[in-house]
């Protein structure tokens, strides 16, 4: 199994990622430390660790109601760790809000798309970050850049490689699921982020659009961003991930690799029927 | 490589072609994308029918007196688009307009406060119907129609209480009545108060359309949830929004003043309506996100083409009110209808 794992991760990295591997010995681009998180009465997160590396795609799994989304939402700003403690390069940070978390530079694409339907998408690509034009039609009059927001979009979509994605003007409703997820993505890259966030991205997706959705993130990768990337699907996770974070009951129980454990293995110690 | 041989580019792929429904398709994508045209086309084809039937109706002075006519509730639509842009609904319009009117009418005849004065105070008022409105949406939680369903009761009644009833009517030349000058271009004859109207939905146009605050309304009303986790605020951005609706039903008070000549309570109850009607058969969602402010200006056009095209044709009034719900319930269907475009 080691062997054929290898060999995935050789076809699918190329060159410019093998560096990814060289910085794993640096410390964490972002750590929890005991992360407790109650609802009520639920215990979504008792303590969990986490750790994200220079330039990896870490996959985190976990059977429902292991604490993932809580895990995310804490990471991401949208909910408020009760206990522990975030870094982000070595320094102690505290989100108050998505909005604080993403100017740290972490950046979320939820599951719910999170796009609006009715807005094109450049507006999509700069909504809550527009750029105004300069001078007084820009100070004064609040006058938006549309010109070059739908420039920059373009620009920006043609450097993620997202190819369907033709007219930059066309509203996000007349697209398809793959290419919302695609325009949510390029958002959450759009602004020099430092960590993506990907909750189940291909969930509601097919075949086809999941499969370019997994491309999109693989040539994220190549860019160099560290990725967290939470799926259900173990052979997307196994295609994709350099390390996948395994969440239990409210805890991480393991980190493994596709190159030391089989899907098997991945299930087994999720569900409990095996320890780490 | 074998769909790039059997497929077209630009062509859908992987379906057969039905000329019929491209066709429908095209139509639902062109008015989805430009949500005014609808409007526009009703609106000119009303008024084409309307002067087949009777050659006074586009005679410059039934014109004039059109738009004179459309004054007031053309400026409670602004107020009211912008409301129903974020998926809301403003039930107290009317009300927030005539307890504005009151106080400036009230407060500069009856209590000798300077005029200018007066009205700025009676803006203040309708500011504060907004800010009202505005909290109990954002901050209580209560749903906009519950929230100006009560507060349509409780503007109505301080209205009433401040003013006993009674009806204030300004001297000639007084700034209340400033809005009912009349301006002459050639033979048309029309308002400062329609102008002011003209004026505001260009600014408000301008605004939904060009500023980040615009984009801001659209995204909020599409999808709050996904609104707020691009990072915007929504709750300060929906009071935002029922501030401008508020300032703006202030407006609407003064230019009322000056249309009719005096300021009472005994306004016509279907202000609420009305403007809601104006909005949506201008072609905005009532599901908030869609639609711009200028088909508004043609939804109310639109009303009130129907109203005197009817009426100048000897048709019952009866008619023009069904004429009117026809065309609310068309224009919702069209709207169900252009939100399920695909490409």
């Amino acid at each position: 199994m080691d062997s054929k794992g290898e060999a995935v991760n050789d076809m699918d990295r190329n060159h410019p990622s093998s560096d990814a591997r060289g910085k794993a010995n640096q410390r964490p681009v972002l750590r929890a430390t005991g992360l407790v998180k109650s609802f009520g009465r639920v215990e979504a997160l008792r303590g969990t660790d986490f750790e994200l590396l220079a330039g990896e795609v870490l996959a985190v799994i976990g059977d429902n109601g292991a604490g993932k989304s809580t895990l995310i939402k804490c990471l991401s700003g949208a909910a408020i760790p009760d206990e522990g403690t975030l870094e982000l390069h070595g320094e102690i940070v505290h989100f108050r809000d998505p909005q604080h978390a993403r100017n740290y530079g972490i950046e979320t694409v939820y599951q719910t798309l999170a796009v609006s339907p009715a807005l094109d998408i450049a507006s999509n690509l700069y909504l809550g970050r527009e750029v105004r034009r300069k001078g007084v039609a820009g100070a004064l009059f609040r006058l938006l850049d549309t010109e070059k927001m739908r420039r920059m979009a373009q620009e920006h979509l043609r450097a993620l490689g997202i190819e369907t994605l033709q007219d930059v003007k066309q509203a996000v409703e007349t697209l398809s699921g793959g290419q919302r997820q695609a325009v949510a993505v390029a958002r959450a890259t759009a602004f020099g982020s430092k960590v993506v966030i990907l909750d189940e991205p291909t969930a509601a997706l097919g075949v086809r659009e999941s499969g370019q959705v997994v491309a999109l993130i693989k040539r994220l990768r190549e860019s160099g961003l560290p990725i967290i990337f939470i799926s259900h699907d173990m052979p997307q996770v196994f295609e994709i991930a350099d390390r996948i974070h395994v969440q239990r009951l409210g805890r991480r129980v393991a980190v493994i690799s596709p190159g030391t454990h089989t899907m098997e293995d991945a299930v087994a110690i999720m569900t409990g029927a095996r320890a780490a | 490589m074998a769909d790039t041989v059997t497929v077209a580019p630009g062509a859908p792929q992987g379906e057969t072609r039905r000329p019929t429904r491209e066709r429908a398709n095209a139509l639902q994508v062109m008015l989805h994308a430009h949500p005014s045209l609808g409007p526009l086309v009703v609106l000119v084809v009303a008024a084409v029918v309307f002067e087949l039937l009777n050659s006074r109706f586009l005679r410059p002075t039934d014109v004039s007196i059109m738009f004179q006519q459309v004054a007031v509730i053309g400026l409670l639509a602004i107020g009211q688009t912008v409301i129903i842009l974020t998926a809301g609904i403003d039930l107290s319009v009317g009300a927030a307009m005539i307890l504005a009117q009151m106080v400036m009418a009230g407060l500069a005849i009856s209590s000798g406060v300077p005029v200018g004065l007066a009205l700025l105070l009676g803006f203040v008022v309708g500011v504060g119907t907004g800010l009202v409105n505005g909290i109990l949406v954002t901050r209580f939680n209560v749903p906009p129609f519950i929230a100006t369903l009560g507060t349509l009761g409780v503007f109505s009644a301080i209205g009433l209480k401040y003013s006993n009833g009674q009806t204030l009517t300004p001297h000639g030349g007084s700034p209340l009545l400033w809005a009912g000058k009349v301006i002459s271009f050639g033979p048309y004859h029309i308002t400062t108060g329609v102008l002011v109207m003209l004026g505001l939905y260009v600014v408000v146009g301008y605004a939904l359309g060009r500023t980040a605050w615009g984009k801001h309304v659209y995204a909020v009303g599409d999808d709050p949830e996904a609104a707020r986790l691009v990072g915007i605020r929504t709750n300060r951005l929906l009071l935002s929004v029922y501030l401008v609706a508020g300032a703006l039903y202030a407006i609407a008070g003064w230019v009322q003043i000056g249309r009719v000549g005096d300021a009472t309570t005994n306004i016509s109850s279907t202000l609420n309506l009305d403007s809601i009607t104006a909005v949506v058969i201008g072609g905005v969602s009532l599901f908030g996100g869609r639609g711009v402010v200028l088909g508004t200006l043609f939804g109310a056009l639109i009303v009130q083409v129907f109203q005197n095209g009817l009426a100048l044709a000897g048709v019952q009034e009866l008619y023009q009110q069904l004429a009117e719900g026809l065309l609310v319930i068309a224009a919702v269907s069209v709207d169900q209808w252009i939100r399920k475009v695909r490409r």
